[in-house]
């Protein structure tokens, strides 16, 4: 019996309990039988043989759970198997998560996180951590959520030499791009229908300076390049200064805008001309990549970057990779 | 076409006319030039790049030998390395003349192409324009001209994907 915590219990912590629940039969004939021994958010939490279904609609009826064990309790003193870590992302100091997923997996626990700060701040460290302890860190969700990217390089693409990888990662600022594209319209009066339409956060501008891009381009470079860089190591340029005339000028001469991540010698974020025929010219919230392989040529992928089951989705990709009873060879 | 013309000319004042004229008068139009150091005591070696109408480049070569200067080296420039990149900002206040000019007084590398959207007043303006160079390298020196420039005007420089492996 696999044992399940999930720490963090909002938008995508819920869309975990969501798919268990959902998805158990599928997830069981891969994995084996689970059961999940601890739900916690900031404030409250659920423990036992926990009934998701009951922490689900207590969670929505009265935003808190029903018990006062604190998250940081659960990962230090349960008996899980492996911890679900979506709590909210501080790419500066990466608490909370970085004591969640150090503390498990010192603790030899396999984590699944979907918060990129503990990866931008210590990815090296908390490898080598799992290593020491022969348990597995699993991060899929933290790049271009329900977008196959890390596995996909690291497992499908093996041995192919990887020189660059590119791509879309912010899809609020792809949004507001493909619409400045389309409609010529200004940026201002675009990230604020994106605001009233909950496409963009309420402040914006860790999405619209490029940040979160650059988060995840750390990601890929430490995770698929073995960069050993920093978040400090990034040229970042956001999208702020961008006009419809610009937009204008670019399409009249085949070209449209769009924010690219892209490390392979340097590391840099900014707004770059792309062929309107380019694979990675996606419009509306997509999240895209080009992998630049020295023997595959190139590679792209094309998904969702975000959202309650599509980056809970990534996560129970990680889960069945880390307990998968079938072999895929045949 | 674009000519790279290697003199060698006595260091003496006013030796460069000698070549510079024959220019001028075939319709010539100079880009750049670029003393050397000294080949011997008495003379030195000087690059002249121009442009110049394709059926008339011979005869003003033959001039220029005739005139008793001594051609080192001759040598079309083909510019066959190109980028686009959109430049956003007050480009034209912050004259768009010179920077087009730094560009182009590199002698390996030129303007060839620019599309210009007029600002409203006080407004940034947008151009794109293609910046041609004779090789990889080159075209790279270019780009970061441009960008040194662009920082020092406050133009936001956006860049195309780089197409190579
Ligand atoms: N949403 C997406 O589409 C998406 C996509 C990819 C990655 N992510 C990443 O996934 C993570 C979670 O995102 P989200 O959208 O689910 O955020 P969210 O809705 O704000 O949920 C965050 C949850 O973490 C809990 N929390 C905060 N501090 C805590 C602490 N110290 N200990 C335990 N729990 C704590 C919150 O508790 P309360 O409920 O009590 O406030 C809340 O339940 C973030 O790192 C985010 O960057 C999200």
């Amino acid at each position: 019996m696999i044992k399940i915590a999930i720490i963090g219990f909002g938008t995508v912590g819920q869309g975990v309990a969501e798919l268990l629940l959902r998805k158990k039969n599928e997830i069981e004939e891969r994995i084996g039988k689970f059961k999940v021994i601890a739900v916690a958010d900031s404030k409250s939490s659920v423990v036992g043989d926990v009934d998701l279904e009951k922490a689900l609609s207590e969670k929505k009826k009265r935003g808190r759970l029903s018990g006062n064990k604190t998250a940081m309790e659960i990962v230090e003193d349960f008996e899980y198997d492996v911890l679900f870590e979506c709590t909210p992302t501080n790419v500066e100091s990466g608490e909370p998560g970085l004591t969640h997923i150090k503390t498990a997996l010192k603790r030899g626990k396999n984590v699944i996180t979907s918060n990129k700060g503990p990866l931008v701040v210590a990815y090296n460290e908390l490898c080598k951590l799992a290593e020491k302890n022969s348990c597995k860190l699993g991060f899929e969700a933290t790049v271009g959520g329900a977008m196959p990217l890390i596995k996909l390089v690291k497992n499908d693409l093996a041995g192919s030499g990887i020189l660059r990888i590119r791509g879309i990662l912010n899809g609020t600022c792809n949004y507001i791009l493909s619409r400045m594209e389309v409609e010529r319209m200004p940026y201002e009066q675009i990230l604020s229908e994106a605001i009233e339409l909950g496409i963009a956060e309420a402040d914006p501008s860790y999405d619209v300076k490029g940040i979160d891009a650059a988060a995840k381009l750390v990601i890929i470079a430490n995770a698929l390049l073995e960069k050993n860089v920093r978040f400090e190591d990034v040229h970042i340029e956001g999208i702020e200064d961008l006009t419809p005339e610009a937009f204008e000028v670019a399409v009249k001469r085949g070209y449209t805008i769009r924010l690219i991540a892209e490390v392979g010698e340097t590391l840099r974020v900014s707004p770059r001309l792309v062929p309107l025929n380019h694979p990675l010219n996606i419009y509306g919230t997509l999240n895209a990549a080009e992998i630049i392989t020295e023997t595959a040529g190139r590679v792209f992928v094309i998904g969702r970057g975000a959202g309650k089951l599509e980056t809970a989705s990534a996560m129970i990709s990680d889960l069945i990779d880390i307990y998968d009873r079938r072999d895929l060879r045949c | 076409m674009k000519i790279n013309l290697v003199v060698e000319l006595e260091d003496k004042p006013g030796q460069l006319l000698k070549v510079l004229t024959p220019i001028a008068k075939y319709g010539g139009n100079i880009i750049g030039i670029i003393h050397n150091r000294k080949v011997q005591q008495k003379s030195v070696l000087v690059d002249v790049v121009f442009e110049i109408a394709e059926d008339r480049a011979d005869k003003l070569l033959e001039e220029i030998k005739s005139s008793g200067i001594t051609i080192r080296n001759v040598n079309e420039i083909k510019l066959s390395e190109k980028i686009s990149v959109l430049l956003v900002g007050h480009i034209i206040h912050t004259d768009i003349s010179d920077t087009i000019n730094r560009i182009d007084s590199t002698g390996f590398a030129e303007v060839t192409e620019m599309d210009i959207s007029m600002p409203e007043l006080n407004k940034p303006s947008t151009a794109l324009i293609t910046i041609s160079a004779v090789n990889k390298e080159k075209l790279e020196e270019a780009l970061k001209i441009l960008r040194k420039i662009c920082e020092e005007k406050k133009i936001k420089v956006v860049e195309p994907l780089n197409e190579e492996a």
